[in-house]
């Protein structure tokens, strides 16, 4: 059997500064197979195939290509192996067309022939059951042109294992099918498949083998045919860890901020997120949990003002009574309804901070304007990041200190820090302990729960499922821009919403109520 | 007749200028360098071509023509490709803001210029009004034969050989652009410098070709100057603005050297109007000299609405790569 | 890429080590510039400072023409600074110094005669600034509504402003047929800057100092000052933050463009005492290189100024002394510009040996 492997990886192990991504990988891929990498966010696969594609060099491990080790520096040598990756995020120039982007880079001859170019890609484009016009400019395209031409532009350099980063996270579920059978063709034709995703429908639907990693370790390959979605479930989340997380019930929950039908679209025009309704009550954390990408950053924005909504409405019932619409109000009358939005986006620094500013100037994000006077006060920042650094042990060498020099926990708490400064009616967070360790991130979950205490509307987005159960009251689950469940959180199981955020519908088991 | 054949040639003469700067700007912008130091360039070019030959010709007895035109012409090459490797060595390689650096080099070309222009004459030995005429005749010679035909000669063939080498390069960086595997990889490049790292493209090294060979196209437009216009001598400040008119050509032309041609030509011909315009004064001539700029401003707002992508700037246009280390 | 050398971006610098890394810019900028003029004149390095230093200094005629000069690049350095900090490449400073100037000049010979001092010369700092400020305004509208490229909009501009300053000369000019406007009210002096203290320029250091002094807090106490820095590291926190961007935009290039029409009247009339398209000296230029160096810190401009005054009237008395013209100043600002910028690299990156640091 081993004759037959094309690839293999040996106790690849990565860090990065001190975070091991990568922890004694093992990986083997035959000839003329779909192999499926599975893990939760996190858990080590984009690390691993970015060694394989040249971008990131092992620590540790090697890598064989045909049973001979070999060293793969960049994406160059990658490419001379037969080795290609196609990225979650394109690397095309918008206006060049697909035939001009898929030689980019090629060595060859000084002049361009590129109707012969087109032909050639016509032809590979034909092979594998494409729909490509070689002649198309990339400005013109959908996100799944983009990706037939990625794809394309690998196979007609002659790659015989294609690396697919998340290939259907960005498609529609018709598109999805129809990247599938190109799979398959491909397959026929005898070039290796590696696809990494953390859909399990997909993952029992096209492959013929899973690896699972889990944290940065392996945790095993299984023959799909053996796998369930129960099982693969398994491997990939582990057993299930009990955190105490200190929740308290929800202390007299009146509702507090609801949709109402939302629809809010995309910069390209599709629907990022149709009809949504749900209420978040005063005095309890709602949970909202999803595959990143499905609706969750659209939806704490068109909820703070920061994007329009196509139609449907957002209602906020203050406490002490009556009903505001925030539809159409901007960021400023919402913030100052109580309404705050603490959103950490995937750059930490590039939405809610300032990287080059200090922590002080940051504060002052929120309260500059403060104060009828021209000039601003430069006290009330200064004391509130104090009050922050001391409250929240920030550690940082002074207030003035850009903090962009803060490790990613420090820089956390200044943001959370800053939002509940305001003692808001509504606090919306996503990912609050993204990148952080144990200690940082109880400090943030115990941040929320006293905001539930004080009878504020937490709503939470957030990544690990074990932690949103063990924090929030109720959850919300998106998938594809649309709530495909809320359940109580107190009852659920992980496997209930891994089902709900994979899109497979039915009804929860544990349907929560929704109070008046 | 006359008057509009002079026009026309006049309207030639200033065209050529720009369009040398132009092609040079743009194969420079192709790369992603914004390089405003190119009418420094340009003033560069000129002078040391202009005191390659008279020291030539001060030097020899009986001073050739032909070798005046290449000594002028090596001297130009040379210092102008010196002043883009500087642009280059502290955008690329220092990293250093681009409008910075190149207001700078702006600065300096035109001190350059005007200090060597000025005081040529007395280094030399105060030798008086400098002049090159030997060599300026060979840039000024015209087309043998073509050039006596009525109307047609007079307009197309009356010029000296940089009028078409002017028109030939332009015409030869378009086709690079275009047609060639070294264009396609300039152009991504300036386009997404990141996206050509990856796809194995030395993004150093063609900024630094681009920039250096544009910077020499360039450097022979301040040469056409100071040999065919001017005739072989020098006045401060005679060159004026002609090298912002090329950065303004860039834009008319859509970052296209084939359209800087007309585009040169529309400048140059904008540029000389109210010598030929009936009925101005001496103030609204001041006022019809607004126009290439205003048509430049409307390019640029109209490109930036709406338009195809492939009019706008060079996406990485005035931005410094840097490939963090992995 | 970088040989046997790997870059990294400094997190930051101790500020004595910035300091020094630019005191040996300066340095070596001054050797280099003395070797050039030893190069071309054969004289004595050492009487060429000595030259150098004497033009500058020499006198108390030479010291005032040094601040003055310092003073006059100061202005439009400081009005460059919100729009830079900004991040708005406002390169059009010498259309919006020249659009001040003309104004300055329309109203010193249209309202010589008939207004008094105290009226017309504030008169003329106001409509100066407005001007400016219009002019500013356009690059600003179309950058916040269409995304038009700024650089090379406020750059055309400029042209546009000098063809209508010939425009303008020609309208004013005396003797007519001159191409030139002359002095403007050399008898009554009639909206010239006034004698203060006993010295001619006395008003300028005043005036100069004035708007200095209200940018540096404008932009560090301010509600104002503190939008502008959020919009300028990051539009997308800005938006986050409720901060009305394209309003930042528009305002603050209004505050641009009327400082450097400000700075227009002040060189009519405070220096020119006529208008030209030579009066703004190249300095809408070289501003813009002194505020991006300064880090828009006003001591750091402040000094930037001084020094690049004191090298350009020194290299006057020098091009005087040996024969050499004056545009030898602009060579020698142009050596000493390059050595800063270059500078720069090395206080924004830490070059290391290959494999130093952490992989």
């Amino acid at each position: 059997m081993a004759d037959d492997l094309i690839l293999e990886c040996k106790n690849i192990t990565k860090y990065f500064g001190g975070v091991c991504a990568n922890d004694g990988v093992n990986l083997s891929l035959k000839r003329g197979e779909i192999l499926s990498v599975l893990g939760e966010n996190g858990s080590g696969k984009t690390t691993l195939m970015n060694i394989l594609s040249g971008i990131y060099f092992p620590d540790e491990g090697e890598v064989l290509i045909k049973g001979k080790p070999v060293t793969i520096r960049s994406p160059q040598d990658a490419f001379a192996l037969g080795i290609g990756m196609v990225h979650q995020h394109f690397k095309l120039i918008k206006i060049m067309t697909a035939a001009e982007n898929i030689i980019l880079g090629m060595e060859g001859e000084a002049r361009l022939h590129m109707a012969k170019v087109e032909e050639d890609v016509r032809r590979v484009v034909s092979e594998y059951g494409f729909d490509l016009d070689p002649k198309a400019k990339i400005y013109n395209m959908s996100v799944s042109q983009k990706q037939t031409v990625e794809i394309v532009k690998v196979l007609y350099r002659g790659a015989e294992i294609l690396i697919l980063d998340e290939p259907t996270a960005v498609l529609t579920p018709q598109e999805t099918e129809k990247l599938f059978d190109v799979m398959r063709n491909m397959k026929a034709a005898g070039k290796s498949v590696i696809i990494i995703t953390h859909k399990l429908n997909e993952v029992l639907e096209i492959s013929d083998r899973v690896a699972v990693l889990r944290k940065g370790r392996y945790i095993g390959t299984v023959e799909t045919k053996d796998a369930t979605v129960e099982s693969l479930t398994e491997m990939m989340v582990g057993e299930k860890v009990d955190l105490d997380f200190g929740r308290k019930e929800p202390v007299s929950p009146a509702a507090r901020i609801a949709c109402k039908d939302l629809t809010v679209l995309s910069p390209d025009g599709r629907n990022a997120l149709s009809d949504i309704s749900f209420t978040a009550n005063g005095g309890e954390i709602l949970g909202i949990a999803g595959i990143s990408g499905n609706g969750q950053k659209e939806l704490l924005e068109a909820m703070a003002g920061l994007q329009p909504s196509e139609h449907g409405t957002v209602v906020y019932y203050p406490p002490e009574g009556g009903e505001e619409v925030l539809t159409g109000k901007d960021v400023n009358e919402i913030r100052r309804l109580g309404v705050i939005l603490s959103f950490v986006p995937e750059d930490r620094l590039g939405m809610g901070l300032v990287g080059a500013m200090g922590i002080s100037d940051n504060i002052a994000l929120r309260t500059y304007r403060s104060g009828k006077s021209f000039f601003t006060n430069r006290k009330i920042p200064q004391q509130l990041a104090g009050s922050i650094v001391e409250r929240l042990e920030v550690v940082t060498p002074g207030l003035g200190t850009p903090v962009r020099r803060l490790s990613g926990g420090n820089v956390q708490k200044v943001l959370v820090g800053r939002e509940i400064m305001a003692q808001p009616t509504v606090l919306m967070v996503a990912y609050p302990v993204r990148g952080l360790d144990i200690n940082s991130s109880y400090t943030i979950y115990h941040l929320l729960n006293e905001q539930k205490a004080n009878g504020a509307a937490v709503i939470c987005v957030g990544e690990d499922l074990d932690v949103l159960i063990g924090l929030c009251d109720r959850i919300l689950v998106l998938a594809g821009g649309r709530v495909s469940g809320i359940v109580d959180a107190r009852k659920v199981t992980k496997e209930e919403i891994g089902l709900l955020m994979t899109g497979v519908t039915g009804t929860p088991e544990t349907p929560a109520e929704e109070p008046a | 007749m006359t008057a509009i054949i002079a026009f026309l040639n006049a309207a030639i003469g200033q065209a050529i200028v720009i369009l040398f700067g132009a092609t040079g700007e743009i194969l420079t912008e192709k790369s992603g360098n914004l390089n405003l130091g190119i009418p420094g360039i340009m003033y560069m070019g000129g002078i040391s071509g202009l005191m390659g030959a008279f020291f030539y010709e001060n030097a020899s007895d009986s001073p050739n023509g032909v070798i005046g035109m290449l000594v002028s012409l090596l001297c130009a090459l040379v210092v102008s490709a010196l002043g883009g490797l500087l642009y280059c060595f502290l955008t690329v390689t220092l990293r250093a803001n681009q409008n910075v650096v190149g207001l700078a080099l702006t600065t300096f070309g035109v001190g350059f210029g005007n200090f060597f222009g000025g005081s040529i004459s007395k280094l030399a030995g105060g030798v008086g009004q400098i002049s090159v005429r030997t060599t300026a005749e060979v840039y000024r010679a015209p087309v043998p034969g073509l050039s006596g035909i009525p109307v047609i000669g007079e307009v197309l063939f009356s010029h000296g050989f940089m009028t078409y080498l002017g028109l030939l390069i332009a015409v030869i960086v378009t086709y690079v652009i275009k047609h060639t595997r070294k264009g396609l990889h300039l152009i991504a490049v300036g386009e997404d410098p990141s996206t050509a790292d990856t796809a194995g493209i030395s993004v150093t090294r063609y900024k630094y070709v681009a920039t250096v060979t544009g910077a020499t196209i360039a450097g022979l437009g301040g040469l056409y100057f100071v040999m065919e216009y001017l005739n072989g001598t020098w006045t401060n400040g005679s060159f004026g603005d002609r090298g912002w008119l090329a950065i303004a050509v860039v834009i008319l032309a859509l970052w296209k050297p084939t359209n800087a041609i007309w585009g040169s030509l529309l400048f140059g011909g904008l540029f000389v109007l109210d010598i030929y315009l009936p009925g101005l004064t001496r103030a609204t001539k001041e006022l019809v000299r607004v126009f290439p700029y205003i048509v430049t401003i409307l390019v640029l707002i109209i490109t930036s609405k709406r338009n195809k992508p492939e009019n706008q700037p060079p996406e990485s246009l005035g931005r410094a790569f840097f490939r963090e280390e992995r | 890429m970088t040989g046997g050398f790997h870059l990294t971006k400094r997190d930051g610098i101790s500020r004595g080590k910035a300091v020094l890394i630019r005191l040996v810019a300066v340095l070596l900028s001054l050797i280099v510039c003395g070797l050039v003029i030893m190069a071309i004149t054969g004289d004595n390095p050492v009487e060429v400072y000595a030259a150098l230093i004497d033009g500058a200094v020499g006198s108390k005629n030479r010291l005032w023409n040094t601040i003055r000069s310092m003073m006059l690049l100061l202005i439009v350095a400081v009005g460059l600074t919100p729009a830079f900090k900004m991040r708005f490449w406002n390169i059009g400073a010498e259309g919006q110094i020249l659009v001040g100037g003309i104004a300055a000049a329309g109203l010193m010979i249209y309202g010589g005669g008939s207004l008094p001092g105290a009226v017309l010369i504030p008169l003329i700092l106001i409509v100066s600034t407005v001007s400016g400020l219009l002019w500013g305004l356009i690059p600003a509208f179309f950058k916040a509504y269409f995304n038009t490229n700024e650089t090379l909009f406020t750059l055309m501009l400029n042209y546009v402003a000098i063809q209508l300053t010939n425009f303008a000369i020609i309208l004013w000019e005396s003797p007519k047929g001159s191409n030139s406007v002359g002095v403007i009210n050399q008898a009554s002096k009639a909206g010239w800057f006034p004698k203060l203290f006993g010295a001619n320029d006395t008003m300028i250091v005043l005036l100069v100092l004035l708007v200095t002094v209200l940018m540096a807090v404008y932009l560090r106490y301010s509600k104002q000052g503190y939008e502008i820095a959020v919009v300028g590291e990051s539009r997308d926190t800005a938006r986050y933050a409720g901060i009305n961007v394209k309003k930042v935009i528009l305002r603050t290039m209004m505050i641009s463009g009327g400082i450097c029409g400000l700075a227009g009247a002040i060189i009519v009339c405070g220096a020119s005492h006529t208008i030209s398209t030579g009066i703004t000296g190249g300095r809408g230029f070289t501003a813009i290189i002194v505020a991006w160096m300064s880090h828009f810190n006003a001591l750091a401009m402040a000094l930037v100024s001084a020094f690049l005054g004191f090298m350009q009237q020194g290299a006057i008395q020098i091009a005087t002394q040996f024969g050499l013209n004056e545009n030898a100043s602009e060579i020698i600002t142009g050596i000493i510009l390059f050595f800063l910028i270059g500078s720069e690299f090395f206080i924004n990156y830490r070059i290391g040996r290959k494999g130093g640091g952490k992989g």
